[in-house]
């Protein structure tokens, strides 16, 4: 199918780009903060939501960066950012060398072809009204790469290669499964034959089964294309299947990233092992053996958030220095230098923690 | 899902399996639930008939052999002076204060009533939908300048602008028709532009722009198919009210200028004679009744098909059985059991 689908290969890379070829995508100290505005009749800015606050995270060529975090840690609002959705308060984006923050629409129009994104809402993101065929057609009418019979065939060829009958073109959204109305969302993304696929959360809205289903098909894809993903998930097992980097994000920053291993198995963040430890497991024994820790309380409001380290009220390990010294995000206990943690007091390897299941103080 | 609809899969399913693959769109979906609506295909048989009388109304003045303008004043008024009734010397329906033949008047009348109704109702319908769009999905002070513009136009007192172009330019038919736009697009305006509030938050106009489609494309191709149905209803609901709106100004002499036959105009005319001459009151205004009902039945109709809200409503009035009738009339089908049932 490669050979028909259009796209010119022949794209020189920017010379920068020679120098760290493995990085496809790099975001520098990213910041993003929404204005709260009062009510009455000026409506000023009373404050601001620090939705993402200095992140810098690396996607290379043909790997995947799972980004982790609770619900409410920014991790939607960055992907917005890096693809372009949403202006960014400060920091830089970086594609291929290219510096591709705050970019004009007209200005983004040819790296939308490059990176693309899958939503998290199989329901939500296709338009009702329309039919599959044309929704997965879109890419090629926007871009203007393919009309009439060439994008028809191009779409029934995506349909395909996705796990769609392509007689259903003529279908609307609503006469698809969840399952398969995420694949309809893939093929749209693959359209354009991007580089960078940005996952926000696309399994988490579908049944176990599926999401299997639904993960085997963006790893063949992976493969076969050499994408490159930026998947976001809470789900820490999904993550630990898909990813080669895993970035932990706690109310917009980064509490630990490097390779998958290391920040499982070697897991140095309280944050990171209080999540891994809350991720249920599949052996009943394993399960049984295993300490729980319990966070209390919820996570604090983006919009005040806790001074020195974000995590240090709910964080059984805090000191003093935690609430008054931010962490900076760097290599803890004689890890190799691309696993870092933001944390003043690492968690050694056997450590326990204070609070755990059972002696959780009320 | 309707034994209705069940019906109409498996009726699908016999004549074409190959064809299933083909979704149903929302019309086709609509049009089938319309079909079964007796008293909508009543009114679109109304309706139908009612623009064959317009358009062929110069035919049936020849084969009837009284022009429009043309005043009888030997046979068609009394001695006395006076209209003469139904069926009296060749006017079938009677003759009005100067002798025309009323029939062919009121035939006339249909046409300016259509036209002005549609006409009108296409235009604002226009100006509705690209002003609620463009507010609805730019926001921001656009949307401020034209919400408030919207805002304007509905609080205006539309007689007291009629009376004022009509002393200032003389009434015509394109006053009429630019009165009547103006005052009816507001409200579609203000229905699009919150239905485009609502749809540009959905997460399929993020994925629009993600792909780099640009507002122009986002709006007319993403959102306004979804908002396609309120207009078409809302629009089928204003031809009457433009028609009744053309009436009125016609009736208060603001309207279409007097030899050009119009129902309001005949209405107008009519009031200093219906105690002698009673058909010259009934005919323009039964016209008048018959059309603007059968275009809000239909638009009743085209709403009922087109939520299908309507079908659990009506499941709900089944169970109810005969207490149908002291429900809110307003948001029942117009559908009956047996209708459905067949």
């Amino acid at each position: 199918m490669s050979d028909t689908l259009p796209r010119d290969d022949a794209r020189p890379l920017p010379p920068e780009a020679a120098m760290e070829d493995d990085v496809l995508i790099r975001v520098d100290n990213l910041v993003k903060y929404f204005p709260v505005r009062g009510g009455g009749l000026i409506r000023r800015v009373v404050g601001q939501v620090q939705a993402v606050d200095g992140v810098s995270l690396v996607v290379r060529r043909g790997q995947t960066l799972g980004l982790v975090g609770e619900t409410g840690s920014g991790k939607s609002t960055l992907a917005r950012c890096i693809a372009g959705l949403i202006p960014v308060t400060s920091g830089t984006v970086t594609f291929e060398g290219r510096n591709i923050t705050n970019l004009s629409r007209r200005a983004m129009r040819p790296v939308r072809r490059e990176i693309q994104m899958i939503f998290q809402d199989p329901y939500g993101s296709l338009n009702p009204r329309r039919r599959v065929g044309a929704i997965i057609g879109d890419p090629f009418a926007v871009h203007r790469t393919a009309s009439g019979a060439e994008r028809k065939k191009a779409v029934q060829e995506l349909m395909e290669r996705v796990g769609l009958n392509p007689e259903h073109f003529n279908r609307f959204p609503a006469e698809f499964s969840g399952g398969q109305r995420q694949r309809i969302g893939v093929a749209r993304a693959l359209a354009l034959r991007p580089k960078l696929i940005i996952c926000d959360e696309p399994v988490s809205a579908l049944d176990v089964s599926i999401q299997a289903q639904v993960l085997n098909l963006l790893a063949d894809l992976q493969r076969e294309f050499g994408l490159s993903y930026l998947f976001i998930a809470h789900d820490l097992e999904v993550v630990r299947h898909v990813s080669n980097d895993v970035a932990v994000m706690y109310l917009g920053r980064i509490g630990e990233s490097g390779p998958r291993d290391q920040v499982y198995d070697t897991a140095r963040h309280p944050y990171t092992v209080a999540l891994l430890s809350a991720a249920p497991a599949a052996d009943p024994d394993a399960a049984a053996e295993r300490r729980r820790i319990i966070l209390t309380g919820d996570v604090p409001s983006p919009i005040n958030p806790p001074s020195g380290c974000r995590f240090h009220p709910r964080c059984p390990k805090a000191q003093e220095l935690c609430s008054q010294q931010e962490p900076v995000l760097e290599s803890k206990l004689g890890d190799p230098a691309i696993h870092q943690a933001a944390c003043h007091f690492p968690v050694q390897a056997g450590e326990i923690m204070a609070r755990v299941a059972g002696r959780e103080r009320r | 899902m309707s034994l209705t609809e069940l019906e109409f899969q498996a009726h699908a399913a016999e004549a074409a399996p190959e064809q299933a693959v083909e979704g149903r769109s929302q019309w086709q979906l609509t049009w089938r639930r319309l079909r079964h609506d007796k008293v909508a295909m009543a009114s679109v048989a109304v309706i139908a008939f009612m623009v064959v009388l317009a358009i062929g109304a110069p035919l049936f003045a020849r084969l009837i052999g009284h022009g429009v303008y043309q005043a009888f004043t030997n046979t068609g008024l009394s001695s006395a002076g006076i209209p003469v009734g139904p069926g009296k010397h060749g006017f079938l329906l009677g003759t009005d204060y100067i002798g025309r033949d009323l029939l062919v008047r009121v035939l006339y009348g249909a046409r300016i009533s259509l036209y002005v109704g549609i006409l009108t109702t296409a235009l604002a319908t226009l100006a509705g939908v690209s002003i609620g769009l463009v507010a609805g999905y730019f926001g921001g002070w656009i949307d401020s300048v034209l919400a408030r513009f919207i805002d304007t136009v509905l609080a205006f007192p539309f007689i007291v602008l009629a009376l004022a172009l009509a002393a200032i330019l003389g009434p015509s038919l394109s006053i009429v028709i630019g009165v009547i736009t103006f005052f009816s697009w507001a409200g579609i305006s203000r229905i699009v532009r919150g239905q485009t509030l609502s749809v540009k938050e959905k997460e399929y106009i993020e994925a629009a722009r993600s792909i780099g489609a640009g507002p122009w494309r986002i709006m007319f191709i993403d959102i306004l198919p979804n908002l396609m149905g309120p207009v078409l209803v809302l629009a089928t609901l204003y031809i009457p009210t433009a028609i009744v709106f053309e009436a009125t100004l016609s009736f208060l002499g603001i309207g279409i200028p007097a030899p050009t036959a119009s129902w309001g105009g005949m209405l107008s005319e009519a009031q200093n004679y219906y105690q002698v001459a009673w058909w010259y009151v009934v005919f323009p205004a039964t016209a008048l009744l018959i059309t603007t009902l059968a275009f809000n039945l239909l638009g009743d109709g085209v709403r009922d098909a087109m939520d299908p809200r309507t079908e659990r409503i009506f499941a709900a009035s089944k169970k109810r059985g005969k207490r149908k009738g002291t429900a809110d009339p307003g948001a029942l089908p117009s559908l009956t059991v047996s209708e459905l049932g067949e």
